[in-house]
Parts: C-alpha cells; structure tokens; sequence
C-alpha cells in the first residue's frame, strides 16, 4: 500500500485537510503543535488504495521536540509526500518545502488557507510556484474543503523535480525561498483588520492580563451555569420521568432486595430510586456519566473548542510564560494543562510538544496532581457543593485552591530538583480567527463521543466491580490495613479507603461513593482533594507509564503520594 | 545627517512598534537553528509586537507570522535599528 505523509510546518492546516482527505475528523485547532501522535487514515488515491498518516508539524528537518522528532523519523516510511503550506507565511513554510524536496520523495505541494491570502492583501501566482518548485501545486482550504478534489485529482502527478537542489548552508537555502518568493508572490494595501484590534488589546502587557482573567473566570462561569443548565432541565428530568419507572418496575421484578436487585438497581432508599445514593449499576452507573459528567463535559469542551480554534491559547502562553518558569516550565506548558481540564489523557499527550525531558516530566506530574479532569470537578461541583448535604460552593472553593496550591508548591520543588533545562518559549502566534460553527460542532461531537465510547463503559464496570467486591466484603480487609492513615493523618472514616481506591478505575463514579458515606462537609473537602491529587486513573496511569518510562513513572508516584499525605494532613489539621 | 545609532541593540531593548534588522551575533547554535527555523535570521526585517510585563515573552512581527520569544532569548537577539540618537 501506498503510504502518503501529510507534512508541514505547525498550524497549517494538515488536520483539516486530512479530514477532509479521508472522511475521517480529527481534532484541528488553531495552535501549533495539536497534533502531537500521527493518526493514520486510508482513502482511494488515483484508482489505488493509500494509507495517509498526519504528521505533526515540524518547522525544520532538525528536531528540537518530541513532536517534531515523531515528524522527522516518519519520513522514512514515507512513499508520496503531501506538503502543507500556508499560503499567508510562504517564506518560512518554503523552507521545509525545499528541505524535503532534497529527501528526493515524490511530492505534491497543498497551498493550505487560500481563502486567507485575499483579505490579508497577499496575492500568490500558485502556477508560477509549480513551476519553480517542479512538483504540483494545488490551492486548498482545508476547513471548507475547497480544492481537495484537485488535490486527489492530480495527486499521481506527485513527483521528484528534474532538478533537485541541495543546498550546503541554510543561508544558501533561504536565499532560493526568497528568490521564489519575489517571484511568486505580492502584496497589496490592506485595512487594520477587528482582528487587529483584539490582537493588540489581549498582547497589551497589562490589559493582556486584564482580558485573560476575565476569558479563565469567564469560563468557569460559563461552564458551570451550563453545566448546571443542562443537568436540572434536560439530564434530570429525563431520568426523572422516563428512566426511574423502568427501574421501579425491575425492582419490584427482582422482588425488592438481595443480590442481583443490589447489584443491578442498588439500595431503594425510603422506597425510592435515589440515583446519587442507590448505586445500583443501572441506577448510579448510568446516572454518573450521562447526567452528572456528561453535561459539564459538553460544557467544557465548547468554550475550549472555541478558544482553540479562535486562537487564544498561544496569546495565553505568552502571558503566563514568566509565571511558568517558576515551576520548571514554560508558558507553552498551560497547554497541555488546559487540555487536561478536560481529560488528563490528552494533556498528558500534549506535553510531547515541550522540548525538554525535565518540562515533560514536571508538566505530567503536575497535572496529575493539580489537575483535575471534568468528570470528576463535575462530581466535585455535585457532591462537595450539595448544600442539601451540608456542602456549599465554598467547600468546592477550598477544594480548588487546595489544588492549586499543591500544583503550585510542587511545580517550584520540582523546578528546583529535577534536574536537566528548561528552555526559553520559542512559539508561533497564529493569527485570531473565527472558527466556522460547523468544525466547532464537529470537534465537540468527536470529543463526546469519545468521551460516551471510553468513559461510560468504564464507570459502568466500576460500579459493578465496587458492588461485587462490597459483597465479598474485601474492602472492608483493605480499610482495616490502611486505616492508620485514612483515619489517623486523613481523619476520614475507613469507608473512604475504598472510594480513594475505586478512584484508580474512574475518579467519577469514586466521587459518587464518597457521596453516598455520609461525611461532613470538611471530611468530603479532605477526601475530595486527596482523591484528585493522588494516583491517576487507569487510563492516565497507563500512557504516563508509556511517555515517562518505569523509572520516571515510579518516581511521578512517590511524588503524588507525598503531595497527598502531605496536603491531606495539612487540611485536616486546618480546617 | 542624520546620526544612527550604530551600537546594536537586543530585540529586549527595542520599544513597541519599532522596527529593526536581525543582526549578526546570535548566541548559541541551537538557539540559531531554531530562530532561523521560525525565519529570525540576520538581516531579516522584524518588528517588535508586544512585550510582556516581569520579562516576559517578547513578540515579534517578521514576515507575515508572529513568534513569540522568551526574554533570555530576546536579549540574545542583536538587531540594529534606524534609531536617531538622542
């Protein structure tokens, strides 16, 4: 089979022309560096079937992150190559393109963003480009998918120039992009775009700061009124009127009580279905998920889909670089921790675009930390800020700033003992768009989705295991030998030992337990905090294992489990 | 005549909105692969977009792309502006 890179600098677009090239969406945002794996698609090229792989983007042929290390060892493999080029930067994306001519690969040249060039008053000759450059050359815009039919059309066309040139110094390489450059394109006079505006008040030293607070306390606000929207008028009346008779009526079937009635339907509480209380799996099991978790994370995931595509994260990066290397890291970093707001499995993947092994590994332990994933701040908000049982917003206030703190502390302990570098911010800044609502929505659905497909069969499995093993009464061993110090340091009740343990399947469905013991406000502020700070879940704990190595990972660990004996302590102590 | 101002200056130095040439004098290879990469390379064009507070990133406008880069860096880049003496 064919193999087709889809090769570039970073943000040109390669994800969304891969898209549109295989029918297959992948997440695109407009910040380098979102692709950070390759994902591999297969479609029809010429009459022969092609496997297309999505480079990362790289800026040169001499790796200076994992990311870009990824790009430069795929083109080996490589049989046709798709060069991405963004048709608003030729001279910095000509440069790759002239480097990877010299690899003598059959190529096929896609002028990405074409659409762009018009109102940014930069006129391109593409024909004239083909013909200096010997290889064809297609206008694309990826997003609406303009000029992808020619794309594949003229993709047998793909070839090594007649010519090829090597250049023996990157002066000497330059010099040619210019030269064709000269040739090929012109510029012509252009207004101060609104774009413009925005960009120079969110880059304004002060009111950059101003505006990203505004954007992060925003976003809370946001996430939160959603979220919360969703739950009381769609989640929870639908479980309401629909589910919980269905359930009723398996109950008086299963004939009120015993094993299979407690497995399947949980404890009726007063008589009734109680879905944060009864932890049956189809009760609590399915309620965790679709109605507590799963309207946070469509919250969540919307504004982050936005400020992605917008291009608001880099301008982020920027103002919180000086702060970031105080942890050991650098702006780029907020990142990675961003995306793990979401889920910490692609945060931790997103980290591949830090440069160094020591930010890699301070960016991957502090989220696993500090970082809490939206389903479980979604069980958080439910559970610690429940005024019903005796929790508020306050409590959840705590809860985060402890987090906080502990990401805090622990990033300036860590800057100081790992040891290796921690290079200086070296980023593009994209220019802002506006994201079509089409790519906004399809990238919200992909995220969903993936989160329905992944997460529910696990938090489903959790409650099953968690009722299997209450019945065989093994946690109650395990609460005995740890109670020193779940009890003595923690001051938590033993039944919180098999939340905490639980946790390690789905933090979610763990925080549903803690629910349902029946602890004080400060008892589900300690167990809460310790429960998102100490060992990741299954998933996270399983990719850390693969980006760090078993000696890396060892250590990650004992730090958690220092950071969570310690903060748990100083919060029982405090409050 | 006019006096330029012929001391190079770092792009840390430039003010808001002035423009310079890339100099010679870059420090460190890996950092030059890397600017040179980005397209900040000596004799280029650049103008300085932004600068952040508590040295802070500095952002540069060259060609038609923004980068943004740490304030070490920054001062590592020598550039020679049109500058009037004062």
């Amino acid at each position: 089979m064919t193999r087709v890179l889809l090769v570039g600098n970073p943000n040109v677009g390669k994800s969304a022309l891969f898209s549109r090239l295989t029918g297959t969406h992948i997440i695109t945002s407009n910040y380098p560096g979102t692709t950070v794996g390759f994902t591999k698609g297969y479609l029809k090229l010429g009459g022969v079937q092609a496997e297309i792989i999505d480079v990362p983007g790289t800026y040169s042929l001499e790796p200076s992150s994992r990311a870009e290390e990824v790009a430069v060892n795929m083109l080996k493999d490589g049989d046709v190559l798709i060069n991405a080029v963004d048709a608003t930067n030729l001279e910095r994306n000509l440069n790759l393109t002239l480097q990877l001519l010299e690899r003598r690969i059959p190529m096929i040249v896609a002028l990405n963003m074409w659409d762009d060039t018009k109102h940014r008053g930069i006129n391109v000759d593409a024909a004239k480009l083909e013909e200096l450059l010997d290889v064809p050359v297609v206008t694309t815009v990826g997003i609406t998918g303009q000029g992808i039919r020619e794309l594949v059309g003229r993709f047998s066309e793909a070839r090594v120039p007649k010519d090829v040139r090597t250049y023996s110094s990157s002066d000497e390489r330059w010099a040619r992009v210019g030269d064709i450059v000269g040739q090929v394109q012109s510029l012509s006079h252009r207004h101060h775009t609104w774009y413009e505006r925005i960009e120079d008040a969110t880059s304004h030293p002060v009111g950059g700061i101003i505006i990203a607070l505004l954007v992060l306390f925003g976003t809370f606000w946001f996430v939160r009124f959603a979220g919360e929207g969703i739950i009381n008028y769609v989640a929870s009346p639908l479980f309401g009127f629909l589910w919980t008779p269905v359930l009723l009526k398996l109950s008086t079937l299963l004939g009120g009580g015993g094993l299979w009635h407690n497995i399947l339907v949980g404890q009726l509480i007063g008589g009734q279905i109680d879905y944060t209380q009864s932890f049956g799996f189809l009760s609590t099991g399915l309620y965790i998920p679709l109605a507590e978790v799963l309207p946070y994370v469509i919250a969540f995931y919307f504004v982050l889909g936005i400020l992605e595509d917008v291009g608001y994260l880099p301008r982020l990066a920027v103002l919180m670089d000086t702060f970031m290397h105080r942890l050991g890291l650098h702006g780029y970093a907020i990142i990675p921790t961003i995306l793990a707001f979401g889920c910490n499995v692609p945060g931790i993947l997103a980290t591949r675009v830090l440069e160094s092994r020591k930010q890699r590994f301070i960016a991957m332990t502090l989220i696993s930390i500090g970082v809490p994933c939206a389903a479980l701040q979604a069980m958080i908000i439910g559970v610690v800020g429940n005024a019903d049982a005796g929790g508020g917003i306050g409590y959840v206030a705590i809860v985060y700033a402890s987090l906080f703190i502990a990401w805090i502390v622990t990033g300036i302990i860590l800057n100081r003992t790992v040891k290796g570098f921690n290079p200086e911010l070296l980023i593009e800044i994209p220019p802002y768009r506006l994201p079509p609502w089409r790519i906004i929505g399809q990238k919200l659905w992909l995220r969903i989705s993936g989160f329905i497909k992944e997460a529910l069969p696990i938090i489903l499995g959790t409650v099953l295991v968690v009722n299997v093993l209450y019945f065989l009464g093994v946690f109650h061993a395990i609460g005995n030998f740890l109670s020193p110090v779940v009890t003595g340091l923690w001051g938590l009740p033993k039944d919180t030992i098999t939340a905490l343990l639980v946790g390690f399947l789905r933090k979610d469905a763990a925080m549903g337990m803690l629910g349902t013991l029946g602890l004080t406000a400060k008892q589900l502020v300690v167990s809460s905090t310790i429960l998102a700070m100490f060992f990741p879940c299954v998933a996270t704990f399983v990719l850390l294992a693969r980006e760090l190595g078993a000696r890396d990972l060892l250590k990650a660990t004992g730090i958690m489990l220092a950071a969570v004996l310690i903060m748990g302590a100083l919060q029982n102590l405090i409050l | 005549m006019t006096e330029y101002q012929n001391e190079p200056l770092s792009v840390a130095q430039m003010r808001t909105g002035e423009s310079a040439r890339v100099g010679g004098g870059v420090g460190g290879p890996g950092l030059v692969r890397r600017l040179d990469a980005m397209g900040i390379r000596p004799g280029k064009p650049v103008t300085k977009v932004s600068s952040t507070l508590f040295h802070g990133p500095v952002t540069l406008s060259v060609n038609s792309s923004r980068v943004a880069v740490g304030f070490g860096m920054a001062r590592r880049i020598l550039v020679r502006t049109d500058r009037h003496l004062p």
